[in-house]
This record gives C-alpha cells, structure tokens and sequence, in this order.
C-alpha cells in the first residue's frame, strides 16, 4: 500500500519512503516547537538507522535545521533580544567549529569510521540530555515535596558564570545588552565548542548554546533566547553551505522533512498553551533513552529493530502533544462559539 | 601554590583548551589526503531529482547555492503559510501563558 511513497533519493541513491520522511519532519517539529529544543538530535540517528551513510545524514540534518530555524525563529516574530556583539563573536568562532566538525566527519568517511564513531558520540550526547531531563523531573518534585513539607529550599547551586568572568585574558569585552563584562575568549570558546558540536553531529546547536550562555556566560534568559536564535540560524546555513559544498547534503530530504516540520512546529508551539505538567518531560526523557537504544541496536547491527524503536518512540511522544493539543484547541475554539452567541 | 591559584590555573587551562585542539582539527581535515568523491547516478532519475543530480555532478558552487537558499525559502514560506493557516483555524497564538 505505501509501496507508492518509496523514492530513490537522487544524490545518495537510497531507497526510502517519502513518508516517513515527512513523518518525521512533523515530529521533529513537534517536539521543536514544543519543547523549545530542536529535536535535530533525533534526525541524524533516524537517517542513518532508515540507510543514509553518516555523512549524508550529518549534513541533510543540519541543512533541514537551517531551514527549520527560520519557521522557528519567525514564529517569535523577530529576534526579540539580540546582543549583536555578543552574537557576532560567538558566530565566529561557531562557524570555525561548523568546519572543524565537518572536516573530521570528512576525516572519519575517508577513514571508513565515520558510521560507528558518530554514533557512539550520539549515544553519550543523548544519554546526556536523557539524564539531565530526568535530574531536572525529579530535582522539582523534590523541590515541591520540600515545598508541600514546609522546609526551606535547598542552596542555591554554584553560579559558574562569576567564577569564569574573574578570568581576565584580553581583550575584555562589554555586551551592554546582556549586561556582562567577560573576556572575548569565554563567549568565542563557548561558540566553538558548540559549533565542533554542531558540525560533527548535524545538530542545530541551540540545545547547548542555550545553557551555556546563561549558565557559563551569565546572560539573562530572555536576552540569551534572542541572542541564541540568531547565532544558530546563520551559523545552520554556514553549516547547510559546507556540507552542499562537500556533497553530503540530500536536497530532497531536506524538502519532504521541512514539509512536514513546518505543520509540526505549529502544533508543538500552540500545544504548549494546553499542556501542563511535568509528567511530559519525563516521557520525553524516555522518547530519548529510546532513541539512544534504537542507535545502540544500529550499532550492533539489528536495523529493524533500531528502526521501530526510532519512530515508536517518537511517534508516541509526538502523538501524545498532538492529542493533547487538539483536545485543547477543540475546547477553545468551543469557548469562543460559546462566547459569540 | 595556594587553593586559589590551582583553581585559577585550571580555569584557564579549561577555558583555552579548545584552542589547542584548532590547529589539530584543521590538519586533519586537511588537503592531503583528498575527499571521497561521490557521483550521483542520474540513469533512473527525471524532473526536480534529475536536475539536482545533475548540478551535484556537474556544478557544485550551484548547487550548494540551490541547495541552501531553497533551504531558507521554504523555511520561510512554510513559515508564513502555516501563519495563515493557524490564523484561519481561529487559535491565537499571541497570548500565551506559562504553565509551568
């Protein structure tokens, strides 16, 4: 019956269902706009576990994210606030790691190693994220069990921001928007280490830029969202140019994924107003130790396997947002009826 | 040495490390060894498949220029679509509170 979907992609010659392709453009923009991390993470896996070779799939993820970042980036209608000068700094040293992430994939084809070397690197990143998901679910029910007990919150943790603006290697640069006097090196070696980042895996970067310019950098939260749009969006089309240019980019993936991305990132934004709780990140920490699972089962050779586990996993996650958003869309839209008449 | 200046040296050490790996990072993608060439088989293709593989083979300036500006055209119009069309539906997306 879907035998009518399969396309062979025209750079890399796979075979592969059009479909599924789109279907997980839709969940990664689900959980994009839901979540507020990119869900590039999932991508990479997915393409190489469905039989791109791992350079296609690096570089067709991190060309469909430039394209997603723009949807992403004008559903916040502008950048809101942007320190351009910190921006600018990081996006420099973020395009120099681009290409030195690119280059060692490029290394790592030549090398015959690119396929399981990349993918042990995604199961320590996505392990990673699936900790830090479940510290977070179970750090606030601490905190609320404290709270509900009556006892005092716990100290506040260490606040490493001060600790690496004592480090006063020049140039010593003022960001009058982020309010925060740093040396140039400490924003530059976050750009970098991201952008390697970036670079090697296909991811956006945001997922980690974010963090380190609150945490490492101490930048206010609403000044960091701006400041972090904009340096992933351009430093995504440095990254989509480099790959295009070194061939591992498969155009019409790039296409079927951002069709069915750009519905998704609606429907993960407007389910944000319906769903509450938080029980649903701690079934997208599942949805990831899945997906570290489903690239561990690739790894060891078990592809049918991997690829159901992939697209389970993120299927029910994304099913679950979509029935909650409609759900709620549907008593909205009801209570304007009602309002109305 | 005191407690403060190990954890200053540290800091430092930290903070420049990723500085030294530069250097390495770019010889190893270096000119030397020469990228894998890939071509595209175009026998079976036709249309919109046909005319990219072609330009892959053929001109790749072009076809990353294609590739990324149709990247950021279609994100951008997607984008708008998909405004109208939630406008449409009636869901205002304007005001929204924090849940959490």
């Amino acid at each position: 019956m879907f035998d009518w979907f399969y396309v062979t992609l025209p750079i890399s010659g796979v075979p592969i269902n059009a479909l599924l392709l789109i279907l997980l453009g839709v969940a990664v923009g689900v959980l994009g706009g839901f979540f507020g991390m990119g869900g590039a993470w999932m991508v990479t896996p997915a393409l190489n576990i469905f039989g791109f070779p791992m350079p296609f799939a690096v570089g067709t993820d991190l060309c469909h994210m430039a394209g997603k970042s723009i949807i992403s980036t004008r559903r916040h209608a502008k950048f809101g606030n942007v320190d351009m000068k910190l921006g600018l700094t990081m996006l420099a040293f973020d395009v120099v790691g681009i290409e030195c992430g690119a280059r060692l994939v490029m290394l790592l084809e030549r090398l015959g190693l690119a396929g399981p070397v990349i993918r042990w690197v995604y199961v320590a990143l996505l392990f990673l994220i699936a900790w830090l998901v479940f510290y977070d679910y179970f750090k606030e029910r601490a905190i609320r069990r404290r709270a509900a007990l009556g006892l005092a919150p716990a100290t506040p943790a260490l606040q490493w921001h001060v600790a690496l603006h004592k480090i006063k290697l020049r140039p010593v640069l003022r960001f009058n928007v982020a309010q925060v006097e740093c040396s140039m090196w400490l924003p530059a070696a976050v750009g970098f280490i991201v952008g390697v980042l970036a670079g090697f895996l296909g991811i956006g970067g945001g997922l980690l830029m974010m963090p380190a310019l609150v945490y490492l950098i101490g930048v206010p939260t609403f000044v960091a969202v701006g400041t972090d749009l904009f340096t992933v969006m351009l430093s995504g089309f440095y990254g989509a140019a480099t790959y295009s240019m070194k061939g591992r980019v498969e155009i019409l993936a790039v296409v079927l994924m951002l069709i069915g991305a750009a519905p998704g990132a609606q429907i993960g934004t407007i389910a944000t107003k319906y769903i509450r709780g938080y029980g649903i990140r701690l079934i997208f920490a599942i949805t990831v130790t899945c997906a570290m699972v489903s690239v561990i089962l690739k790894q060891l050779g078990y592809n049918t396997a991997a690829a159901w586990m992939v697209m389970a996993a993120v299927s029910v996650i994304t099913g679950i947002v979509v029935v909650g958003m409609v759900r709620g869309a549907m008593r909205e839209l009801a209570a304007h009826k009602e309002v109305g008449a | 040495m005191t407690g403060r200046t190990i954890v200053r040296s540290t800091a430092v050490l930290v903070a420049l490390a990723p500085w030294l790996l530069v250097a390495g990072t770019y010889a190893a993608g270096g000119e030397s060894l020469g990228a894998l060439v890939h071509v595209a088989d175009t026998r079976h293709l036709g249309g919109f498949n046909l005319y990219f593989a072609n330009l892959y083979n053929v001109n790749r300036v072009l076809f990353t220029a294609l590739s990324v500006g149709m990247t950021g055209a279609m994100g951008l119009g997607l984008g708008l679509v998909m405004d109208v069309v939630v406008g449409a539906i009636g869901l205002d997306l304007s005001k929204r509170e924090a849940k959490e």
